[in-house]
C-alpha cells in the first residue's frame, strides 16, 4: 500500500523525531469510494477526544445556569407532576395497581434520556461548525458525545426514582440486573437517531424545526404515560417497531416488576440495531462533504 | 532522504452553484426538494477547480511556504492535507502525525477556564491527555496567563485568548505542522515569539507547511516556497525566487520596469520616463535588500525638448501607504543648468541601516523648475523588500520583537552613570 522507500537504517536518522505511537503508518488522503469505508483506526486514536467532548458538554451545560445540575432533577419532577395530574388523576389511566407516579417515572426516565439526547445530538454538528471547518477528527465523536453526556443526566434523575421507590416502599424486582441492557438499547436508539438527524441537519438546516415535533409525536407512540397493554392484536407488531417501546417496557419490568416484555422485544431490538446501523452509514456518507456544506 | 509529504495530482472541485447557496446562508430541505421537482436545475451550476492537479514532495524537516493570491487554492490545499475536506482526485501521503492550525483557538469554549480549555483544545487538535499533562506548564508559561488559568476564557482579553490558543497548538509536537496565517493575530511581540517557536519546530526536524500573505514572514521562515495560481503550482523553489515571481506578478521582476516605446511611457513634451530599477550593493537588480546594505534607485529618462532646468525626484511609500520621504536630485553637475535633449540616467543611493523592514514602493517623478510643469510621477514604478536577518548587528540589536517606525537608523547612544552614595 505504502509507496515510500524502505525504512532508513542510516545513522543520520538521529535527526528524525521519534515516531509517535499514533503515526507509524502513513496517512493516505484519497477520494473515498464505495459506501462503507469506516475509519475505525481514527475512532480509536481519538478516543480521548470523545471523553473530553462529553466532559465539556456536561460541564458547560450546568456552568452558567442558576440551579446547576439540579436541572436534571427539576425537569423530570415537573413533568412527572404534570403527567400524574393529567393522566393519573384526570384521565384515570389504569396502571394495574402500581402508583401512577412510580409507573410513569419508570418510563419517563429512559424517555427523557432519549428525547434530550436526540435533541442535543441533532444540533450538535451544526453547533460545532467552527471546529468542523478547521480541524480534522472523526466527526462521529460530536453526536456520540451528546448522547453519552446524557447518561450523566440520566444518572442524576435516577435518584428521583430511588426516592419515589423508598416513599412507596416498592422494592425493585430481581430483573433490575438487566437494567443496563435496556439502557444500552436506549443509547443505541438515541445514537442511531442522533446520527441521522445531525447529518440531515448539517445538510438541510430547516430540519431542526422538525426535530422537536418528531420527538413529541414519538412520545405518544411510546408507552410512557399509558401502559402498553392498551395496544392489542396485530397493532402490537407495528407498535414494537418503535424501539423505545421495548426500552420503556424493559425499564418498567426491571424497575417496578410489571409484566416481562413479550417476544416482540426482539422486534424493538432489531429496529434499534437497524436505526443505529443505517444512521452510521448515512452519517459517514455526509461526513465526507461535511466541511463543504456546513 | 525521507519524505514527509508526497502530493500527486491533487484536485478539488467545487460546484459554484453550491457555493452561492452557501453564501446565502445554507441549503434547506425545501431548496433541495424544489430543485428536484424543477428537474435537476443544478446542471446549470458550473464547476470550479479550486485545486487542479497539484503535485509536490516535501522532505522531512523542510519549512515550506505556500503563497498565492486569494482564491489561488492555498486554503483548499491545506484543508485537503489536514483532512478537513476530501479531494476530488489525486492522492497525498503524509508520513507522521499531522497537526493543522487553520485558526487558533478552534474549539475554545468561553464558559470553560483556561486550564479546561487547554485540555479540550489539545484533545481536539489530536493530543493525548498525558501529552497535555507533560506540556501543561510549558503551555501556560508560553501563553503568559499563569494568574488567570482558572478563570473562564470569556473574561480573557483577546490578546490573552490568542496567546493561550497558540500556546496549545505550538506544543503539539507533531511531525508535520500545517499553519495558516496564525501570525495575523496577537500583538507584534507575541507574533515574533510565535515565529521563533515555529523556527524551532523546523529545526527539530519537523516539517512545516506555512501559508501567509506576509512575504517577510515567508522569507524569514522558509527555505522553499510554492506559488499557487488558479489551483495549479506556478513556481516551486527557493523562497527568495518564488516570492520574487509572486511579487512580480509573473516573469518580470518588480525591481525593474522599462518602457521601451515613447507611446506607452509616462511623460509630457519635455521628458518621459524610460526605466526605473532597484539595485543592491553589488549593483545587481534586486527586489530583496538586506537592511544593513545600501539600495540604489535608478531612473532613466529621455529629454525630448531641451532648455529646461529639470528636477528629477523619487518618493518612497511603505506598506501602509505612508510617504517615507521624497528625495530631490541635487547633483551639482545639472543643478540650475538647462538640459539638452538626450538620454539621462539619475541614481540615488539610500544608505543601509536607514529604512525599516518591509515593502517599499517607489514613485519616480520629474518636474521642470521654471515654470513648474509636471512631466511624470509614476506611483509604484518599482518595489523592493527590506529584510532584517536578525543577526544582532542591525538597529534592533538583540531585540527580536517589533520595532515601530518607517525608518530604522542606527544612532549613537551615550550613557552617564552615577552610583548611589
Amino acid at each position: 500500500m505504502a509507496t515510500l522507500e524502505p525504512p532508513s537504517t542510516s545513522i543520520a536518522g538521529a535527526a528524525a523525531p521519534p515516531p509517535s505511537d499514533v503515526a507509524l503508518a502513513p496517512t493516505i488522503i484519497e477520494p473515498r469510494k464505495g459506501w462503507w469505508q469506516f475509519n475505525w483506526r481514527d475512532l480509536w486514536v481519538y478516543r480521548e477526544l470523545l471523553f473530553f467532548l462529553v466532559w465539556r458538554d456536561v460541564k458547560v451545560r450546568y456552568k452558567q445556569t442558576l440551579l446547576g445540575a439540579s436541572w436534571a432533577i427539576i425537569q423530570p419532577v415537573l413533568q412527572l407532576v404534570v403527567f400524574t395530574i393529567i393522566f393519573g388523576r384526570l384521565a384515570g389511566v389504569n396502571t394495574h395497581g402500581i402508583p401512577y407516579p412510580l409507573f410513569n417515572l419508570a418510563g419517563l426516565l429512559p424517555w427523557q434520556f432519549f428525547a434530550n439526547t436526540v435533541g442535543q445530538a441533532a444540533n450538535s454538528l451544526v453547533g460545532s461548525a467552527n471546529i468542523v471547518r478547521k480541524v480534522y477528527f472523526p466527526r462521529l465523536a460530536i453526536p456520540t458525545a451528546s448522547v453519552l453526556a446524557g447518561v450523566v443526566d440520566f444518572g442524576l434523575s435516577f435518584s428521583i426514582l430511588v426516592a419515589l421507590m423508598v416513599w412507596y416502599q416498592w422494592p425493585p424486582s430481581p430483573a433490575i440486573l438487566l437494567l443496563p441492557i435496556f439502557l444500552l438499547l436506549a443509547m443505541m436508539t438515541a445514537l442511531g437517531v442522533g446520527y441521522w438527524l445531525s447529518a440531515i441537519n448539517a445538510r438541510y438546516r430547516d430540519v431542526r424545526h422538525a426535530t422537536p415535533f418528531l420527538v413529541q409525536l414519538w412520545l405518544f407512540a411510546t408507552p410512557v404515560v399509558y401502559p402498553s397493554n392498551l395496544i392489542e392484536g396485530y397493532w402490537q407488531l407495528l407498535y414494537a417497531l418503535n424501539p423505545m417501546v421495548g426500552v420503556v417496557e424493559g425499564f418498567r419490568w426491571a424497575l417496578i416488576g410489571t409484566q416481562p416484555p413479550s417476544l416482540l422485544l426482539l422486534v424493538s431490538v432489531a429496529m434499534a440495531i437497524t436505526i443505529f446501523g443505517t444512521g452510521l452509514l448515512y452519517f459517514q456518507s455526509v461526513e465526507r462533504k461535511l466541511a463543504d456544506v456546513i | 532522504m525521507h519524505y514527509a509529504i508526497r502530493v500527486r495530482d491533487l484536485a478539488k472541485q467545487y460546484r459554484i452553484g453550491a457555493i452561492k447557496q452557501r453564501t446565502a446562508g445554507y441549503v434547506t430541505l425545501r431548496d433541495a426538494i424544489v430543485e428536484r421537482f424543477r428537474g435537476r436545475r443544478s446542471e446549470a451550476a458550473t464547476e470550479l477547480w479550486a485545486l487542479d492537479g497539484v503535485s509536490f514532495d516535501v522532505k522531512q524537516g523542510e519549512v515550506v511556504g505556500i503563497i498565492g493570491r486569494n482564491g489561488a487554492g492555498k486554503s483548499t490545499l491545506l484543508k485537503v492535507l489536514s483532512r478537513i475536506t476530501e479531494p476530488t482526485r489525486g492522492r497525498a501521503e503524509l508520513y507522521g502525525r499531522v497537526a493543522s492550525l487553520l485558526e487558533v483557538g478552534t474549539g475554545f469554549h468561553p464558559e470553560l477556564t483556561g486550564r479546561e480549555n487547554i485540555y479540550l483544545n489539545g484533545a481536539i487538535l489530536g493530543m493525548r491527555k498525558r501529552e497535555i499533562d507533560r506540556n501543561f506548564e510549558a503551555i501556560v508559561d508560553f501563553a503568559e496567563v499563569e494568574q488567570f488559568i482558572d478563570t473562564p476564557v470569556k473574561f480573557y482579553s483577546s490578546g490573552m485568548y490568542v496567546r493561550l490558543a497558540f500556546a496549545v497548538a505550538a506544543h503539539l509536537e507533531p511531525e508535520i505542522l500545517i499553519v495558516d496565517e496564525v501570525l495575523a493575530v496577537g500583538d507584534a511581540r507575541f507574533q515574533k515569539k510565535c515565529l521563533n517557536k515555529m523556527q524551532d519546530v523546523g529545526q527539530q526536524g519537523r516539517t512545516v507547511l506555512f501559508v501567509s500573505h506576509s512575504m517577510q514572514s515567508i522569507l524569514r521562515m522558509c527555505q522553499r516556497a510554492i506559488l499557487l495560481n488558479q489551483g495549479k503550482v506556478v513556481a516551486d523553489g527557493p523562497a527568495q525566487q518564488v516570492v520574487g515571481v509572486y511579487l512580480g506578478k509573473g516573469a518580470h521582476s518588480i525591481a525593474e520596469r522599462v518602457w521601451p516605446d515613447r507611446a506607452g511611457a509616462p511623460g509630457k513634451e519635455v521628458a518621459h520616463l524610460r526605466a526605473v530599477r532597484v539595485r543592491d550593493a553589488d549593483g545587481e537588480i534586486s527586489d530583496t535588500i538586506d537592511i544593513r546594505a545600501p539600495v540604489t534607485i535608478e531612473m532613466e529618462f529621455m529629454v525630448t525638448l531641451g532648455g529646461y532646468v529639470l528636477l528629477p525626484h523619487v518618493r518612497l511609500y511603505n506598506e501602509d501607504n505612508v510617504a517615507v520621504f521624497t528625495t530631490l536630485d541635487l547633483d551639482p553637475e545639472w543643478r540650475r543648468r538647462p538640459r539638452p535633449p538626450g538620454r539621462y540616467c539619475a541614481r540615488v543611493t539610500i544608505p543601509g541601516n536607514f529604512l525599516a523592514e518591509g515593502s517599499f514602493y517607489v514613485e519616480a517623478a520629474l518636474t521642470t523648475l521654471d515654470p513648474p510643469m509636471k512631466q511624470f510621477a509614476e506611483r509604484d514604478a518599482v518595489a523592493f523588500q527590506v529584510i532584517d536577518s536578525l543577526e544582532g548587528d542591525t538597529a534592533r540589536g538583540d531585540w527580536a520583537g517589533n520595532v515601530a517606525g518607517v525608518v530604522r537608523p542606527i544612532l549613537p547612544w551615550t550613557t552617564t552613570y552615577e552610583p548611589f552614595d
